[in-house]
């Protein structure tokens, strides 16, 4: 039951953009259209899943043991851009079909801020190894979810009369507000909070 | 001259490039939290920008992004333990986005397209417009939401006590950031059209 708390928290009550704004320039860059958004969120499970469980891995039995907590920014960013490019090439000799799909949004994942917070928040909330399998996870699904749904919004906001200042960038943001109104609508479930 | 204003305005990183959007919602529920944020942003921008500068002609230009990170990564690492010491409070409030500058578009950016390419007193000056223009979204971002959110201004009430018994929550709550930096991009927008 508590495995299953972390994961619907991070999902839908404490969602990684609409409510914790980590993320965001996936969300408004690469949303243009469905099948990109697409693209994006499977990435970033896949990469959110496997560079959680290195950082922690190196976080508890590397910087924790030797002292070296201070180091832990650089050598989160490190251990993301390196592992990034180790999954690039690993995906493109064994896994040709994922790595065609996943294309540029592989590269693009490096900068994204999601997953270094995510590697943060599970150091800050203490979670043990497990807790932070079901955690990143859950963020990740919340992440493709809310990217999936603001694409579809999007191609229809394409053909309706919006005010010239407004059209593109403005609109969106305008549509992402109303997008986390709702998903604030999911506090209390199961007794979680913000 | 040209370079510093041009941050400010034409170029503002948040309203018009649309970079460092994560903090610029996130942290702005108070003008003291984001104006603190600004702070530790135009830190990080000055030194790496400075630093950068003053190392492009001996990075080879394969290794520049990682190398840069580094520069960057140290530098938040300073302001993140400073602040830890010297301002505890403020430190609670902004979380896990002190650690995040290091992914902050805004720094990286300004070390690719500008710092490696130009001398060290254009690089500080450019720094200093950028994050000039990004303490001025932040601080419109805190301001308003602080103002019509709380009916207050840096924790004063100004709008009235009943106003701040029952002031417009909506605001201070995640969908009221996107809804104000919604507004504030269609009138940047808008004033760079006429």
């Amino acid at each position: 039951m508590k495995f299953f708390l972390i994961f619907l928290s991070a999902f839908l009550v404490n969602n990684i953009i609409l409510i914790r704004f980590i993320g965001l320039c996936p969300y408004f860059g690469v949303s243009r259209r469905l099948s990109t958004a697409l693209g994006m969120g499977m990435a970033v499970i896949f990469v959110m899943a496997v560079s959680s469980w290195i950082s922690w891995i190196v976080y508890h039995w590397v910087l924790v043991p030797n002292g070296l907590v201070y180091l832990r920014t650089a050598s989160f960013i490190v251990v993301i851009a390196s592992l990034v490019q180790f999954l690039e090439m690993f995906l493109r000799k064994n896994f040709p079909h994922l790595y065609t799909a996943l294309g540029i949004y592989l590269p693009l994942i490096t900068t994204n801020c999601a997953i270094l917070g995510v590697a943060f928040l599970n150091i800050d909330y203490g979670h043990s190894f497990i807790e932070t399998t079901f955690f990143s996870i859950g963020t990740a699904l919340g992440f493709t979810l809310v990217i999936c749904l603001i694409a579809s919004l999007r191609e229809r906001l394409d053909l309706a009369p919006i005010p010239e200042s407004f059209r593109g960038n403005p609109i969106a943001f305008i549509t992402a507000s109303l997008m986390a109104l709702a998903f604030l609508g999911f506090v209390g479930l199961f007794g979680l909070s913000i | 001259m040209k370079y510093f204003i041009n941050g400010i305005l034409r170029e503002n990183p948040v309203l018009v490039l649309m970079l460092g959007l994560c903090p610029t919602l996130a942290v702005s529920g108070t003008l003291r939290d984001a104006v603190g944020m600004g702070v530790a942003v135009i830190f990080v921008l000055l030194g790496s920008n400075l630093v950068i500068s003053l190392i492009r002609k001996g990075v080879p230009s394969q290794l520049r992004i990682p190398v840069f990170i580094i520069v960057i990564s140290t530098f938040v690492t300073i302001i993140d333990y400073t602040m830890q010491a010297y301002q505890p409070e403020l430190y609670k409030m902004l979380g896990v986005f002190v650690p995040l500058i290091v992914v902050n578009c805004i720094i990286l950016a300004r070390a690719e397209a500008f710092a490696s390419k130009h001398s060290v007193s254009l690089s500080i000056l450019d720094a200093l417009g950028i994050g000039i223009g990004f303490v001025l979204a932040i601080g419109a971002m805190g301001f308003v939401r602080e103002l019509l959110g709380n009916g207050s201004i840096v924790g004063r009430i100004v709008l009235g006590e009943s106003f701040h018994q029952n002031p417009v929550l909506f605001m201070v709550l995640p969908p009221g950031a996107f809804l104000v930096i919604a507004f504030l991009m269609a009138a940047m927008r808008k004033w760079r059209t006429s």
